[in-house]
């Protein structure tokens, strides 16, 4: 499968919620350590889900490059 | 399909606690469970699982907010997810949490009971029907300083789910701001060293059982 251009981005002031992990289609993301979320690369499609529900409003999506 | 599993439901518990409330004041001390359980899985496991699956808040507020629409959904103002409104929110919380623990050990001493609920730290509330006579004073006290700080805390997750994102109670609640904290404490020499703090891929994590 061909990666997507896009990838969602965890900013630093992630409170670990948990929201994004809970609508996440492709279980690409979750929360490590207790401290923030993370994101697979390489399961994440920039779909957006995760950054129209963070409550904290720190997730973008952004450039696969940009990121990777 | 989706799967029905009782994790699902503990929004549930949440409007309980806040009806038993009600009807009797005494109910406020099952709230310590809300309050021990995240800080003891954050303690001894190193990880905010509680606010991630098992917050029954969380659920109450993504019900309002998703299902019955009642949450404008835009973005809060940056300034909710700062780290210094966070932990100052924490200080402040503490602090009332503090004064309340003080007015109870001042009727566990002889001072008398004060029968209302104090909604945002300064409505105070008749709460004259409640029957605590059965129970020592200082016990119902602090049934009634820890329900004021739920129902308060309640309140506050309410408006800001109403005017932002249906969890934006979940930026500043003192309790995930604690133990992310404590998360940071324990486990964030090993985020730092394997740079998995905030981004990049969560293999890592995942097998050690994050």
């Amino acid at each position: 499968m061909t990666a997507s251009l896009r990838i969602a981005h965890v900013g630093k002031e992630c409170v670990a919620c948990g929201c994004c992990a809970r609508v996440c289609p492709r279980a690409a993301i979750q929360i490590a350590w207790g401290i923030s979320a993370c994101v697979d690369p390489e399961l994440c499609v920039g779909c957006r889900k995760c950054a129209q529900v963070c409550p904290a409003a720190v997730i973008d999506i952004v450039e696969r490059e940009a990121v990777l | 399909m989706k799967t029905r599993k009782w994790v699902n439901y503990l929004w549930i518990a949440e409007l309980s606690y806040l009806f038993l409330g009600l009807f009797n004041i005494l109910f406020a001390w099952l709230g310590m469970v809300f309050f021990s359980i995240p800080l003891l899985v954050a303690i001894f496991g190193g990880s905010k699982a509680y606010c991630n699956r098992y917050c029954g808040r969380g659920q109450l507020l993504r019900l309002l907010g998703e299902k019955l629409k009642l949450s404008r959904n835009v973005p809060p103002p940056k300034f909710l997810r700062s780290t210094w409104f966070r932990y100052g929110f924490l200080t402040f919380f503490m602090a009332m949490f503090g004064l309340m623990l003080f007015s109870t050990y001042q009727v566990f001493t002889g001072a008398p009971l004060s029968q209302t609920v104090t909604l945002l730290w300064v409505f105070k509330l008749p709460w004259q029907w409640a029957d605590i006579s059965f129970v020592a004073p200082w016990v119902g006290q602090f049934a009634f300083g820890f329900f004021s700080v739920m129902l308060t805390s309640t309140v506050l997750g309410i408006v800001t789910m109403g005017l932002f994102r249906p969890q934006s109670w979940c930026v500043y609640c003192p309790m995930g701001t604690m133990t992310q904290g404590v998360c940071k404490l324990k486990n964030g020499k090993k985020a730092r060293i394997h740079g998995r703090e905030s981004q990049a891929d969560c293999k890592l994590a995942e097998d050690t059982g994050q």
